[in-house]
């Protein structure tokens, strides 16, 4: 088998054909990711549309200060995805590696706040469906808003640690130098994978915690 | 191109060249995952035809007759889970799109080959976690999955919602792959004005499929969860919206019905042009027609919910825009037969399933058209008028050109001949079955039978006999097909290279296929179908 020995497949006609072809796998592949969580927009639209007061009382029980440092960490990490993409164009292996770790430690710092978000919630009982507990929140739309929270928020995690596991495995391909100025097509794709988990959190967090 | 001596076919092939188990189950090649694609589908739609035979059996009789009402549920749940997503969704892209769209671009592959195992692996474990829900205790929710009920029912809907969910990734995959090769790997001399067909109509299926499938995935796993943890968002007791379902679900199922009709559409222009021996009529219009359905399809959903409470003025505008996929469909039908006009015709089997289509079709669509009229749909809404329209138009229309695309590619893919008198008795049995099970249900459904029911009136008795008489004719039809298709693997006589002469570029390369397709960089000098060249036949 060819592609074991060498990065480069036979049924492409060129590398540059190959290069687009992963490029615009991926895109395509964004575009169906982007319409997975319109769902859970729309369903957040509708049922903001009939729990207006609700949301926004629901809104304030979550951390919006610690939503903001997760904010700020998930862009970063995204600089540095960019910068690893810039130094393995370039052939910088061990400067590759040295970012991609420093992105990994920021989506990691990010679940760990959102696992102690989780578990503020669970003390509070700000749970979905039939779990809720909130006495201060009416449970009708209540327990809607916390649905929604958990779910977008949870398919999120899910999809970065899905992103950090993509991570791993390029630290460890540019570490074994499978990487190189020629052959980088694993870090671009990756690293648009990463960005559009960043993307998600964009619209995630003005709509569960800023908007009243 | 090498021979095998005092034979026409090509000695080393994607057949023979390997043949132990595990290079077929770790294999990368298209055309063999094409085949493991096309014999799962065949088990679907073999397990939803048993499914299909115990519910025409049950309704022989206006009481009881052979099953008890619960069983009759999960019966009909069954059916239309199977043959919805385990057979006509990935039966012809992912059987024979496999197989022949690489071919026809000159490609040596799909972009992705290894994905594209994948997606035959993800498709087997959603399909086997399926049928585990249905042996484990089946759901009785209908294949739609209407919310509140499905969220409620004490049946097991989980699995089932959780195996189309994973199917469904099968289906992404697949879409996205086709779509890169269309892009990335078409050969020399394949401009987008040559493209075949049978690819425009799987690109514009694959967008349908990377578009609309992860809102379906989103949607079932949401009901999933609501079962899991009640968590309200379509219970209304909780708050929650019952019709917020339905538009997610027919957001994505109905351009669902596209995903499964152009692919057979494509099929059929194929076929069309191979047995006319013409170039289609109006290339550009076909091809863009195929992207009209497409485009049109996602703005058609609300069709399915004129009766749900819907403003007067939103189910106006669902119904004209229902109706504009007529104009595109005319287009595609007016071009078969423009082309076959003045054809030079050879009415092999395979264009006599064409015949078939285009007569379902015509009746399926004009149905459609007649069911997208508001005051017409309350008249026959959820009754057997729909449950015929669909059957005609999804069932009709996939099923025809399933098989057209089988007997078609039959001699491409597996290298041998049918028996000519059998197919063409088996065609025939077919599509005279398929219109004594189907026409009664119109009849049946103006009368006022509604769908799903178990119990029904002594007046619509001999409508449901002569139903059950077509279903029969159908069953009979296929087990002929299968006999002979199963015979002619081991002693059907060796096809020629190009067993109808057909100009298709598919037939460029051997048949069977050698590993790679081509021995050599085909060249494609000509348009697709084109028989007023003379051309000397020639293989890569």
């Amino acid at each position: 088998m060819s592609t074991e020995s060498s990065p480069w497949e036979e049924h492409f006609g060129s590398r540059e054909n190959q290069s687009q072809a992963a490029q615009l796998g991926m895109w395509i592949f964004l575009g169906s990711e982007v319409l997975l969580f319109t769902n859970l927009f729309v369903g957040y639209a509708v049922y903001r549309y009939y729990y207006p007061e609700v949301f926004v009382e629901a809104s304030k029980h979550l951390k919006a200060d610690w939503a903001m440092v997760q904010t700020l960490l998930l862009v970063t990490s995204s600089l540095f995805v960019v910068l690893a993409v810039h130094a393995i164009r370039q052939g910088r292996q061990l400067q590759t590696v040295l970012v991609l770790v420093l992105a990994i430690g920021m989506g990691l710092g990010f679940l760990g706040i959102k696992g102690w978000e989780y578990w503020e919630h669970w003390k509070e009982g700000a749970l979905p469906g039939e779990y809720y507990r909130l006495a201060e929140v009416p449970e009708r739309g209540g327990s809607l808003f916390f649905t929604l929270y958990f779910l977008l928020t949870g398919l999120h995690a899910i999809h970065m640690l899905v992103a950090l596991g993509l991570l791993g495995w390029l630290v460890w391909g540019a570490l074994t130098g499978k990487y190189t100025a020629e052959y980088h097509i694993p870090v671009e794709v990756g690293g648009l994978y990463w960005h559009l988990v960043d993307i998600f959190w964009l619209f995630i967090f003005p709509l569960l915690y800023l908007v009243e | 191109m090498n021979l095998a001596a005092g034979s026409n076919q090509p000695a080393i092939t994607y057949l023979n060249h390997e043949t132990t188990v595990r290079s077929w189950l770790l294999t990368r090649d298209h055309k063999r995952i094409g085949v493991m694609f096309l014999v799962g589908v065949i088990f679907a739609l073999l397990l939803g035809g048993i499914f299909a035979m115990a519910l025409r059996i049950e309704l022989l009789t206006p009481g009881p007759t052979v099953m008890a009402p619960m069983t009759y549920n999960r019966m009909f749940t069954l059916h239309g889970v199977t043959m919805v997503w385990l057979f006509m969704i990935p039966a012809i892209p992912s059987a024979f799109g496999n197989f022949v769209l690489p071919i026809m671009l000159g490609a040596k592959d799909v972009a992705f080959p290894r994905l594209n195992l994948a997606s035959f692996y993800i498709y087997l474990a959603g399909s086997l976690l399926t049928v585990f829900g249905m042996l484990w205790s089946g759901a009785d929710t209908g294949w739609t999955f209407y919310t509140p009920y499905s969220t409620v029912s004490p049946t097991t809907v989980t699995p089932i919602l959780m195996g189309v969910f994973i199917i469904g990734f099968s289906t992404i995959i697949t879409g996205l792959n086709f779509i890169t090769t269309v892009h990335t790997l078409r050969a020399p001399g394949m401009h987008w004005t040559r493209i075949p067909l049978f690819v425009w109509t799987i690109y514009g299926t694959s967008v349908i499929q990377v578009v609309a499938t992860p809102v379906l995935g989103m949607v079932l796993l949401l009901v999933a969860a609501e079962r899991v943890l009640g968590m309200g968002i379509f219970d209304p007791s909780r708050g929650g919206d019952p019709v917020l379902f339905q538009h997610m679900f027919w957001f994505y199922s109905h351009p669902a019905v596209y995903i499964m009709v152009l692919p057979a559409m494509g099929v059929i222009t194929e076929v069309v042009c191979a047995y006319s021996r013409k170039n289609i009529f109006g290339y550009k219009m076909v091809a863009a027609s195929t992207f009209g359905i497409a485009f049109v399809g996602f703005f058609t959903w609300g069709h399915h919910m004129f009766v749900s409470g819907q403003s007067t003025f939103g189910s106006g505008v669902f119904g004209v825009l229902s109706m504009l996929v007529a104009i595109f469909t005319a287009i595609k039908i007016f071009n078969w037969v423009a082309t076959l006009y003045g054809g030079s015709i050879d009415l092999k089997v395979p264009l006599l399933y064409v015949l078939g289509f285009i007569f379902l079709l015509m009746f399926g669509g004009m149905t459609g058209v007649a069911v997208a009229t508001t005051s017409l749909d309350v008249h026959w809404h959820d009754t057997y008028f729909v449950v015929a329209h669909f059957h005609y138009i999804m069932v009709g229309a996939v099923l025809m050109a399933f098989l057209a695309a089988l007997h078609y590619w039959w001699p491409k893919m597996f290298g041998r001949l049918y028996p000519e008198r059998w197919s063409f008795l088996a065609a025939m049995t077919i599509i005279f079955g398929f219109i004594v099970t189907f026409l009664p249900q119109f009849l049946l459904g103006n009368m006022g039978m509604p769908r799903r029911y178990y119990e029904y009136p002594r007046e619509m008795q001999w409508l449901h006999v002569l139903s059950t008489a077509g279903a029969s004719l159908l069953a009979f039809g296929f087990g002929l097909i299968a006999i002979y298709l199963l015979w002619s693997l081991r002693y059907g006589a060796e096809a020629p290279v190009n067993a109808w002469g057909s100009r298709g570029y598919e037939w460029y390369s051997g048949s069977p296929p050698v590993p790679h397709n081509f021995t050599e960089a085909p060249r494609f000098e000509r348009e697709v179908h084109d028989y007023t060249v003379a051309e000397v036949p020639r293989v890569y």
